[in-house]
């Protein structure tokens, strides 16, 4: 039943962009958020509202219907926004940048959650032990909190990667060639669909499993220098 | 921005609309049922009921959903004289009945790790004064452990209900016209993307905002009595 026929290799190579594709959104996912959560803890109201309704607004959206809009619609808007200017051009998007961004902007909302828990987690005393000690809040903010709000924020952050790594699937059906698509292709000249999506699933199920021994090592690592009760 | 043709199209996507709930709900409900038995086997002591399950829960949540969709609606393709002289073929064959199937079970195994979580929420206290009443097994359950299981779990099962909401966008893949399929036949005639797409994106906000109103609306009501109104009333 296991012979993929020699498509295993497409598969691997699929997973390696899969993975390549995951990494990069996750590092989108990290930069929006703590952007997004600073705004939501800013005195700002302006910036508070604005944090607001982009978590609120991507949260409600399914993961497939933004896509298709940014690949399939984001270009077309630009196309028409231009044609009113009178300038004609075809745009397109490379479905790596549309997917990547796509879904570095939606877990950045999920993030965003995550860490403004983690820095409301951190200790108040701290920061007015770093005020008395005359640092300012960029200060403050970049040597007392965000080196300590890591640990509190790996939890959350470990469970935005994993739905965000079987999030990536739903980038096949822009044709970018990582696992998804790959296994489809497989599908069409092995004639064994089952086999094919199978052994996909297996490769996805084996990220899942790396990435929560990985998450345990990190959270033991980031509370390395806290006492235990138990 | 083309208005008329999203005005056009709205007869088609509100059709669209009724499929969506539609197979939400179904696969809500089966889930549901399929769910609740699951986590009771998960928190099982005979590891031979505990660790099945643990395994089917291990691999559909471990597996993006598109996997799972096409496992079991391109996948069976590949048993097709199996499924057929058991009769099966037939379901197997509609794409229908292989997204409800696959939505059911990706929320089963999402939702009984969710109530596994509310029956070790439970206070051992209650479990105790019901088996000093001569409570045990199936009564246990029905009268003690499942409602106050199913309390504890409800926030984080209103969660999981939005996310197959969601999810259910998935099954536009595989043929079906809901919302997100109807989307896409309509854009790719009209080329109208962003005006079709933002509209959709629309009728999903409202519907997600929708649910989690209700839902709210519920857990006032299941867990009324913890909240800090009901003993001023």
């Amino acid at each position: 039943m296991f012979d993929l026929q020699g498509y295993g290799s497409l598969l691997i190579e699929g997973g390696k962009l899969t993975l390549a594709v995951g990494v990069c959104a996750m590092i989108i996912t990290v930069l929006v958020g703590l952007g997004s959560s600073l705004c939501k803890l800013s005195d700002i109201k302006t910036l508070q509202r604005i944090a607001g309704l982009y978590t609120t607004v991507i949260r409600g959206i399914p993961e497939l219907v933004l896509i298709l809009l940014v690949y399939y619609g984001a270009p077309t808007l630009m196309q028409d926004t231009l044609n009113l200017f009178g300038i004609d051009i075809y745009i397109s998007i490379n479905p790596f940048i549309a997917g990547t961004l796509t879904i570095g902007f939606i877990y950045g909302a999920f993030a965003t959650e995550v860490f403004r828990g983690a820095f409301m987690a951190v200790p108040k005393g701290q920061i007015e032990a770093a005020r008395s000690c005359g640092m300012g809040s960029v200060l403050t903010f970049r040597r007392i909190l965000l080196p300590q709000m890591w640990r509190f924020a790996i939890p959350g952050l470990g469970n935005v990667w994993m739905v965000l790594i079987k999030a990536t699937a739903l980038i096949s059906v822009i044709q970018l060639p990582e696992l998804m698509r790959n296994a489809d292709i497989a599908v069409r000249s092995t004639r064994k669909p089952f086999t094919c999506y199978f052994a996909a699933s297996l490769i996805y199920l084996a990220i899942t499993i790396v990435s929560l021994l990985f998450q345990q090592w990190a959270e033991k690592r980031a509370s390395r220098g806290i006492k235990r009760a138990l | 921005m083309d208005i008329g043709i999203i005005v056009e199209s709205l007869p088609r996507l509100l059709g669209g609309v009724m499929v969506t709930v539609e197979i939400t709900a179904l696969s809500v409900i089966l889930g549901l049922i399929l769910a609740i038995p699951l986590s009771i086997m998960r928190v099982s002591s005979n590891p031979f009921i505990r660790l099945p399950v643990y395994g089917f829960n291990f691999y559909f949540r471990g597996t993006p959903l598109l996997v799972q969709l096409f496992l079991i609606y391109y996948g069976s393709g590949q048993f097709q004289e199996v499924f057929s002289d058991w009769g099966l073929w037939r379901f197997f064959r509609e794409a229908y009945f292989c997204a409800i199937l696959s939505l059911t079970l990706n929320t089963a195994a999402y939702s009984s790790e969710i109530f596994r979580g509310g029956i070790e929420g439970v206070s051992s206290g209650e479990i105790e004064a019901a088996r000093a009443c001569g409570m045990s097994g199936f009564l246990l359950y029905r009268r003690i452990i499942m409602p106050a299981a199913l309390r504890i779990a409800w926030p984080a099962y209103t969660n999981e209900v939005v996310f197959l909401l969601q999810a259910s966008s998935l099954v536009s893949i595989i043929t079906l016209m809901d919302i997100t399929g109807v989307a896409r036949v309509i854009a790719a005639r009209s080329f109208a993307f962003y005006e079709i797409f933002i509209t959709v994106a629309l009728i999903y906000l409202a519907l997600v905002y929708g649910l989690i109103y209700v839902f709210k609306k519920m857990e006032n009501r299941i867990l009324g009595y913890l909240s800090p109104d009901s003993l001023s009333s």
